[in-house]
């Protein structure tokens, strides 16, 4: 029993995924959109995705050459930090995994920081987006990636909060040290774990804030 | 970042389907106006439920914050809010938060454009609120869409600021029902709205955009196109509790 709680309060109703849902996240089943500030508009002709920092050689697609890679269908699980989940939704895209296959990274790197048109950055462990961990995403529920969803491509690391997995992705650099990204410089936890509802950087195993 | 347990000291029905919660905080802190406050419910079987809402008081109101939350259909949280809330009841929350979608102190001299829907309007209001008790002076205005006139949250206060600031500028746009006499903007906000606004600026304002997605949306692309840089473009988008 909570030590204090609202009289009168209950769980409007069951939801069948709720073990699904981590704490202090409800599931929604639209799709709402958060970004810092306008949507930025990206030419594919123009569009270029980059590995870069500590590799061997830097590399670059072309949104052509990127849509050739290999590509999977994903079915995750996503948590905003705002405190939506939903569940199941469906990717398409190129794992980080096949990505790694035409770089080859220096033994110290630990930590990768994305980058975005627009500005936007965050840093996520290196470890968190192999294996099968994260994605680009190119198309969700089988069309094309919309612009305010982060189209044309859009990094997907399900199992942390939702804005590790950065809109209009163009580049990675591969980092030894970790360093704080756009949200985490103010005050966002440096990992977000949504389990151990990492939410603030106050919320972080060892925090020194 | 601590929880802590607010005793709510006051409550005002801002619309039929507004109340702003006033709570004493043990541990209140002063917050940027834009911030919001993370509030969490329990129930006796420990099941809990978070949503975050904006401040809508400025910070010199000090040892209390006020959130101006709007009733959601189905919102499991602001229904128990609106419903099972009343003055005395103690209420968990944390903050404040949020370093982005914030007018800072090196903002107060320049020309400040804000832009709400609906219930949007809570985090400008901590701005204007804010701004009217540092007797800022940069030329600023608020374009707030509304449905009706009775949905305008806040109308007297900002027809008051108004009225005793000749640097801030109120302009309304109804987007279901004017009030009778209404010679203002009565649709929805489109280019040629926003272009004239911009136009009456004398040079490009810092931009804050609050309320539902294709508002937000449709208002932070339009203003790109007239020219406005996107890094002076900040946006908050959100449906009721997020769902949009």
């Amino acid at each position: 029993m909570a030590a204090f709680f609202n009289k009168g309060f209950g769980r409007k109703r069951e939801s069948a995924g709720s073990d699904r849902v981590p704490p202090g996240q409800y599931e929604t089943h639209d799709f709402p959109v958060l970004s810092a500030g306008p949507t930025p508009r990206i030419a594919l002709a123009n569009w270029a995705f980059t590995l870069e920092g500590l590799v061997e050689t830097p590399v670059q697609w072309t949104w052509e050459e990127f849509n050739a890679l290999p590509q999977q269908s994903f079915t995750q699980d996503i948590h905003c930090v705002t405190k939506w989940s939903k569940l199941d939704t469906q990717w398409t895209g190129v794992s980080i995994d096949t990505i790694l296959e035409h770089a080859k990274l220096l033994p110290e790197v630990r930590y990768v920081m994305a980058y975005s048109y627009g500005g936007y950055t965050t840093n996520i462990p290196l470890e968190d987006l192999r294996n099968g961990k994260g994605f680009i995403g190119l198309s969700f529920e089988g069309k094309p990636l919309t612009p305010e969803h982060g189209g044309p491509a859009r990094l997907v690391v399900p199992h942390l909060y939702f804005w590790k997995s950065a809109k209009w992705i163009n580049r990675l650099r591969f980092m030894e040290e970790d360093e704080p990204g756009f949200w985490e410089r103010g005050g966002y936890s440096m990992y977000g774990d949504p389990w151990k509802e990492q939410r603030y950087r106050t919320d972080d195993e060892n925090s020194t804030w | 970042m601590p929880w802590q347990l607010g005793v709510v000291t006051a409550i005002v029905q801002e619309t039929p389907t507004v109340k702003t919660f006033t709570l004493q905080l043990p541990h209140w802190q002063p917050h940027l106006p834009g911030q919001h406050y993370d509030l969490r419910l329990t129930a006796e079987d420990g099941y809990q439920a978070e949503r975050s809402y904006s401040i809508a008081s400025p910070p010199e109101q000090i040892n209390e914050i006020d959130l101006t939350i709007e009733l959601v259909d189905d919102g499991e949280v602001s229904a128990y809010l609106h419903e099972g809330i009343v003055v005395g009841d103690s209420l968990e929350v944390r903050g404040p938060i949020g370093g982005y979608f914030v007018w800072r102190q090196e903002m107060y001299t320049l020309p400040l454009l804000l832009v709400a829907g609906g219930s949007g309007i809570v985090p400008l209001m901590a701005m204007l609120r804010h701004r009217a008790l540092v007797g800022a002076t940069n030329p600023t205005a608020l374009l707030f869409s509304v449905r009706t006139d009775t949905e305008a949250i806040y109308r007297h206060e900002l027809e008051k600021l108004a009225q005793q600031d000749p640097n801030f500028t109120l302009i309304f746009t109804f987007t279901r029902q004017a009030p009778p006499a209404w010679t203002g903007y009565q649709r929805r906000i489109d280019h040629g709205m926003l272009a004239e606004i911009v136009e009456s600026f004398p040079v490009s304002p810092q931009v804050f955009i609050c309320g539902p997605t294709q508002l937000v949306e449709f208002t932070a692309n339009t203003l790109v196109d007239l020219g406005l840089p996107a890094d002076t473009i900040r946006t908050e988008r959100f449906g009721p509790t997020g769902i949009s």
